[in-house]
Formats: C-alpha cells, sequence, structure tokens
C-alpha cells in the first residue's frame, strides 16, 4: 500500500491560512487587548501550529498510534505548563 | 520490486514505513520536551516581570521576525512539496523543492545572523555588551537571555535541518529515493515541519508581547 498522496491545492490552501494567520498575529499585537493580547497570540499560534501538523506532516493520514504517541508530547508540555501556571493564579500574594 | 527497500527485520513496506514515522514522532516527543524546559523558564519569568518583558520585548524588531517567520511558512511549503514529488516519483521535482528548501532555510539564517548584529549594535547582548535604560535592567536582560538561547537552538535546528535537506537532494539525485523508498524524505519533512512550529511560537512569545505602538 502506498501512502495517500495529498493533492497540491490542499498544500496551497494550508499555506494561505497560515500566512493570513501571520498577518493576524502580527496586526492584533498593535491592537491594545489588555490581558487578553496573550491568550489570542497563543491560540493563533496554535492554530497554525495545528494546521502544520495534521496536514503537512500528514498526521490526518498516520495510523492512530502514530497520532497517539504525537499528542503525547504536546500533552506532557500541556501539563508542564498548566499547573505551573496554576501556581499563579491561586498564589494570594 | 518493494523487497529491495525492506530492511530484513521487517515484513512489509507499509510496517517499514509505519516504524519509520512512529520513531520520528517519538524523537519529535523529546525535542516537545527538550524546547518545553526553556517555555517553562520563560513562562516564569515573563508573569514574574510583566513590565520588564514587554518593554524588552518592544526592543525586538517585528521586521526582522515578521519576513523571518514568512520565510519559514514558505520553506515548509516547497518541503510538502518536495515530499510529494518524491512520492511521486519526480526525481527532478523532489531536487529541486529539497534545494529551494535549503536556500529558505539559509535566508531565515541570514536575516538572524543580521539581527543578532543589529542587536549587539544596540547593547541587547546579555553579559557581554548589555545597556538598558530603565528601573528593571537585571530582569530585562533576562529576557534577553531567554531571547538568545531559545533563537539560537532554534537556528542549530535550522543548521541541522538544512544539512539533512542537502542530504536528500543528493541522495534524490542519485535515484536513493524514489516512488516506493520515499521514505527518508518524509522523515526530513517531518523534522523540518517541526522546526518551523517552534518558530511559528517563539515568534509571538518573543516579538509580541503586550501591545506595540
Amino acid at each position: 500500500m502506498t501512502p495517500a498522496i495529498v493533492p497540491a491545492r490542499t498544500y496551497l490552501v494550508i499555506f494561505g491560512l497560515l500566512m493570513a494567520l501571520l498577518f493576524a498575529t502580527v496586526a492584533a499585537a498593535y491592537i491594545d487587548l489588555g490581558q487578553l493580547n496573550l491568550p489570542l497570540a497563543m491560540a493563533i499560534a496554535s492554530v497554525k501550529a495545528l494546521l502544520i501538523i495534521v496536514f503537512l506532516m500528514h498526521l490526518r493520514h498516520a495510523s492512530r498510534l502514530t497520532q497517539l504517541f504525537a499528542s503525547i508530547g504536546f500533552f506532557w508540555l500541556a501539563i508542564l505548563l498548566l499547573l505551573a501556571m496554576s501556581d499563579y493564579v491561586s498564589r494570594l500574594w | 520490486m518493494p523487497e529491495d527497500t525492506v530492511a530484513h527485520q521487517f515484513n512489509t513496506m507499509e510496517q517499514q514505513r509505519e516504524a519509520d514515522t512512529l520513531g520520528m514522532w517519538i524523537f519529535l516527543a523529546t525535542e516537545v520536551m527538550f524546547f518545553g524546559g526553556l517555555i517553562l523558564c520563560y513562562t516564569f519569568a515573563r508573569f514574574s516581570y510583566p513590565q520588564a518583558f514587554e518593554e524588552a520585548s518592544h526592543r525586538l524588531y517585528v521586521g526582522y521576525g515578521g519576513p523571518n517567520t514568512a520565510i519559514l511558512l514558505c520553506s515548509s511549503l516547497t518541503m510538502a512539496f518536495a515530499v510529494q514529488s518524491a512520492q511521486l516519483g519526480r526525481r527532478r521535482a523532489t531536487v529541486a523543492f529539497l534545494l529551494g528548501t535549503a536556500c529558505l532555510g539559509l535566508a531565515f539564517l541570514v536575516v538572524k545572523g543580521f539581527e543578532y548584529h543589529t542587536d549587539y549594535v544596540e547593547q541587547l547582548v546579555p553579559r557581554w555588551h548589555f545597556k538598558w535604560e530603565g528601573s528593571e535592567a537585571p530582569h530585562a536582560e533576562l529576557f534577553f537571555w531567554l531571547y538568545f538561547t531559545l533563537t539560537a537552538l532554534h537556528a542549530i535546528h535550522v543548521t541541522i535541518g538544512i544539512g539533512l535537506l542537502l542530504v536528500m537532494a543528493v541522495l534524490a539525485a542519485r535515484r536513493k529515493i524514489s516512488a516506493e523508498n520515499h521514505m527518508p524524505a518524509e522523515i526530513t519533512g517531518l523534522y523540518w515541519h517541526f522546526v518551523d512550529i517552534v518558530w511559528v511560537f517563539l515568534f509571538p512569545l518573543l516579538y509580541l508581547i503586550g501591545h506595540r505602538q
């Protein structure tokens, strides 16, 4: 079995979306959103990363086992950062 | 025949491809943790000294970081086309796209070099050449320490990626990469896209703190 070959159009559409999101994140940095600037920038970066992982890195066509292993690194990273952040949210001083 | 390219420990080509892909993703998971430790350092410092980090971040030029992000996104597109050409067995296109991707990687490093030079001229290099007008000099210095560590580690990854791309271009030119045996290109692609993802996060974390005027 040869792996599914993704048509060129898919890659071009994803590339267009990635460039649009790049402009969006730069534009957003010039607007004062107060506390929301950081979450917005991180949300845009996460969407970009997801587009790259799912389409350019072919995770969409990968086996379930590969998908699991691919997610797990980011899952541990989320634990690391979220537990560290919980300290800041819960601290009273 | 597929038998030519299947290593003796595997039964089928499909099984070998599965093992190749899985192994690379396990390596990439270790890379996530490698950068993750530094991102944790960054998170701690940024929330501890928000004011200093915002001021320090505004000393970096979006005019360098923005175009460099665009260069890396373009290189990810050419990389995707290189892998696709390899899958289709188009030898010349594979070599051309691999070399194109390597050139874009090199362009990224050149821009980064000019940026480091600007940072040096503006006295933003911690310990070595650092001057800060303001009350929070040590905290601003911490920002630039993280900036140089993260971007330099990323630049090392880009350099390794360029080396891999050149090796793949030679292999493709010598017909060692074919439609049946395209996994070396695919694996190199996974690495290259991952390095792009790291930059996708570094760019807003370093250049776009708070809001710019």
